[in-house]
């Protein structure tokens, strides 16, 4: 009877609580949505590699090796960066590839040299002076190089068979001191049936068995981060920072909130100070809050896990001040919003979870379907942490930072003149 | 509190003018005329819900009025000019928690326009109005009730205006405290201050004001001195109590018959006559005992606010 009625009480409690009701039954089902996009490769929205690919050989080997890699279903391969003003743009050589990979476009590049169709393939011992692949990674994204490597062995195998029987053939000759001439013209039959299988366009590509590795020689070669102590630090401390500074600057704007509630806001909106210039005050106070966050934040990266802080100083003053900018705007967005704190606290944990799942918070956006990385740059989270990462992974200039920093103020500017328009049902009654 | 006191001017402190205040369907200030003289305390009594608030909040340019208009020493209300004039003291203890006294103090004084030594000195000014001088560097939320309100009533000085709004000052104070309270507002009055004090005590208006405004249901219905107002309302007639035995739903029945029946109140469980003569009583009595009620004891006194409001209204202050 005391347990029936304790229960009754709850329940109609929680149901009166609208904040609470939100957090345990809304938030969990967006959470797992989320995760479920993302790792639940639900209808083959698994993420594409990018790869850029240099052929500098233009032989038969290397454009049907070219072609293989472009029927990977896996992989998107780019041979020339996208048209600006619809004009097309000329192929990447080896230089533009890596500064392309350097600035971010794709995370592997692969550089296939001249002299690579006379040798595609090899089977025996790694010969120095052959050709090799060169495959140009950033060593940000852990997983697409290896992707790319892999895969590259696969096309081999399936996308130039007859290559790869006539190399074989060669090999005979050479350690086994060749074939009879009724062998000779079988095989030669064979290799001929197979190049008119591929010239047909009957050769599959779609063989799940890649099985072999290694018979096309490549060498792998950081192209960005390969001179970083500790990889991913600035990655974490840009990501976790930016989620913390959201909850923090939507904690301190609910200061406003307190202030409503116990009529120290009516009080200062009748002295001299305005709503505008209130609200102005709270801004600039959130925002040096967040600063400081960010800068306890890299510091103690640069102490424990040795981030290279002290030597990008300019660009994370420039990122810092607009991310801080930016969250301090939000905070007070969800706090004019909200008309009790404890709505604050329930509609601020949905939001900054979601964007921080989503905007690359929690795991990095390279690794989300396509879709789910375009709907992450509606958050704060993805250009911060972009920016931060061109500056502390990329050592891109400053200059570089434009489009970041023009969305980051930009959201701070819209956001807090939404903030301030919200705020006017404190102004007057 | 001396340098608090109002600047001796020739323009009126507070001019309203058939102001009203709607929040949806209900009125809550329905056409108020009222002036305030320069160094008076008008005190605006009435219930919870009678609108005083709100006539307050208008007054200090928190409301906007659907008509009407508020003249703070000339200057519309929410003018800069008439902010600079007004001195609010919320009902709500509108203070920073986490601050001390000195530094709430120092921000309310901030906020208006205030720095420096002006700053300080206002500071101190304050503090020691308040007596608490020797709690300065306590934080708020550590205060007692009764400090908190005083501090609450510094607040609203820091700036030295020349007129002051006070709404309810004292709700939620033990007598102590109360009395510390008046003793703060009768040194404002004595240095000439101009003061609108709301409440819904009669004991507080009774002393603390000179003229009283009784409001209802968003309306002024009476305006006066203490003794105007008892004097328009009873004349020379005093008022007879009587209380009678039993507290029973029956006995309540009868007295509250016998007390329609002979044109009086019944207040609190009691009967409420006004009478022109002390002679009337013992007819009274006599028809009480003749409606079987059992007399426990009568009193004969004077009409005050309280009988005022009630006489006007039909219901009582703190109904």
């Amino acid at each position: 009877m005391m347990i029936s009625a304790i229960v009754r009480t709850a329940i109609v409690s929680l149901r009166r609580d609208r904040a609470a009701l939100a957090l345990s039954f809304i938030l969990p089902v967006v959470f797992f949505s989320i995760f479920a996009s993302i790792f639940g490769g639900r209808h083959n929205a698994t993420p594409k590699v990018s790869v850029l690919v240099v052929d500098e050989d233009h032989t038969r080997a290397s454009q049907r090796l070219v072609k293989g890699l472009q029927s990977e279903g896996s992989l998107v391969v780019k041979t020339r960066p996208a048209p600006v003003k619809g004009a097309e743009q000329p192929e990447y050589n080896a230089a533009t590839a890596e500064v392309a990979v350097k600035e971010g476009a794709a995370p592997v590049a692969l550089i296939i040299p001249h002299g690579f169709g006379e040798n595609p393939i090899s089977f025996g011992p790694r010969d120095a002076s052959r050709p090799t692949i060169q495959l140009l990674e950033d060593s940000s994204d852990a997983i697409a190089p290896q992707v790319v490597a892999g895969l590259l062995q696969k096309v081999a195998v399936t996308a130039m068979p007859d290559v790869m029987a006539e190399q074989g053939s060669k090999y005979f000759d050479q350690f086994a001191g060749g074939l009879t001439k009724d062998q000779r013209d079988r095989l030669d039959e064979g290799l001929r049936s197979l190049r008119e299988r591929e010239e047909s366009g009957a050769a599959t590509t779609a063989s799940s068995d890649s099985g072999s590795g290694g018979i096309i020689a490549v060498t792998s070669r950081a192209v960005v981060g390969e001179n970083k102590n500790n990889p991913m630090v600035s990655f974490y401390a840009a990501a976790i920072g930016v989620m913390f500074l959201l909850f923090t600057a939507s904690g301190a704007a609910g200061a406003l909130l307190d202030e409503a509630e116990s009529g120290t806001l009516d009080r200062v909106l009748a002295s001299r100070v305005t709503m505008t210039s209130l609200m102005l005050g709270k801004l600039t106070y959130n925002s040096v809050l967040a600063f400081s966050q960010l800068v306890l934040m890299f510091l103690w990266g640069w102490a424990v896990f040795k981030l290279d802080f002290w030597s990008h100083i300019p660009g994370f003053m420039v990122m810092g001040v607009c991310t801080s900018v930016a969250v301090a705007s939000f905070g007070l967005l969800l706090a004019s919003i909200c008309k009790t704190r404890a709505q604050l606290g329930a509609l601020s944990t949905l939001v900054i979870l979601v964007m921080s799942s989503i905007g690359g918070s929690m795991f990095p956006r390279f690794l989300m379907p396509e879709a789910m990385q375009k709907a992450g740059l509606l958050t704060i989270n993805a250009w911060a942490i972009d920016g931060f990462t061109k500056i502390f992974w990329r050592d891109e200039p400053i200059s570089h930072l434009w489009p970041q920093v023009l969305v980051l103020v930009g959201i701070a500017i819209v956001l807090f003149a939404i903030a301030r328009r919200v705020a006017r049902r404190w102004e007057y009654a | 509190m001396s340098a608090l006191a109002a600047t001796s001017t020739s323009l009126q402190p507070l001019r309203i003018d058939r102001l009203v205040k709607r929040f949806g369907q209900v009125t809550a200030v329905n056409g108020i005329t009222l002036e305030l003289r320069s160094g008076e305390c008008l005190g605006l009594l009435g219930p919870n819900g009678a609108g005083k608030s709100t006539l307050i909040r208008s007054i200090v340019g928190r409301v906007i009025p659907d008509a009407g208009t508020i003249q703070v020493f000339a200057a519309p209300a929410d003018s800069t000019a008439a902010r600079n004039s007004l001195g609010w003291i919320p009902q709500e203890l509108a203070l920073y928690p986490r601050l001390t006294c000195r530094e709430n103090l120092q921000s309310f004084g901030r906020y208006h326009g205030l720095s420096g030594a002006t700053l300080e000195q206002a500071v101190d000014r304050c503090l020691g109005w308040s007596t608490l001088t020797d709690r300065a560097g306590e934080l708020v939320k550590n205060l007692s009730g009764g400090m908190k309100r005083r501090l609450n009533m510094a607040a609203g000085m820091i700036h030295q205006p020349k007129l002051v709004l006070m709404d309810e000052p004292t709700v939620g104070v033990d007598p102590q405290s109360r009395n510390h309270i008046f003793e703060m507002i009768e040194k404002l009055r004595d240095e000439g201050m101009s003061i609108i004090y709301t409440t819904h005590y009669m004991e507080e208006a009774e002393r603390l004001c000179d003229r009283v405004a009784i409001v209802d249901h968003g309306k002024i219905i009476a305006l006066g001195t203490n003794a105007e107002l008892v004097q328009n309302a009873f004349g020379s007639r005093s008022q007879v109590l009587a209380r009678f035995a039993g507290a029973d739903v029956e006995t309540n029945e009868r007295v509250a018959l016998w007390v329609a029946q002979h044109g009086g109140q019944p207040v609190d469980g009691a009967a409420q006559f006004t009478i022109e003569h002390p002679t009337e009583i013992a007819g009274l009595l006599e028809d009480s005992a003749k409606a079987g009620l059992e007399l426990l004891d009568v009193s004969l006194r004077k009409p005050n606010l309280e009988s005022v409001f009630l006489h006007l209204t039909g219901r009582e202050l703190r109904d």
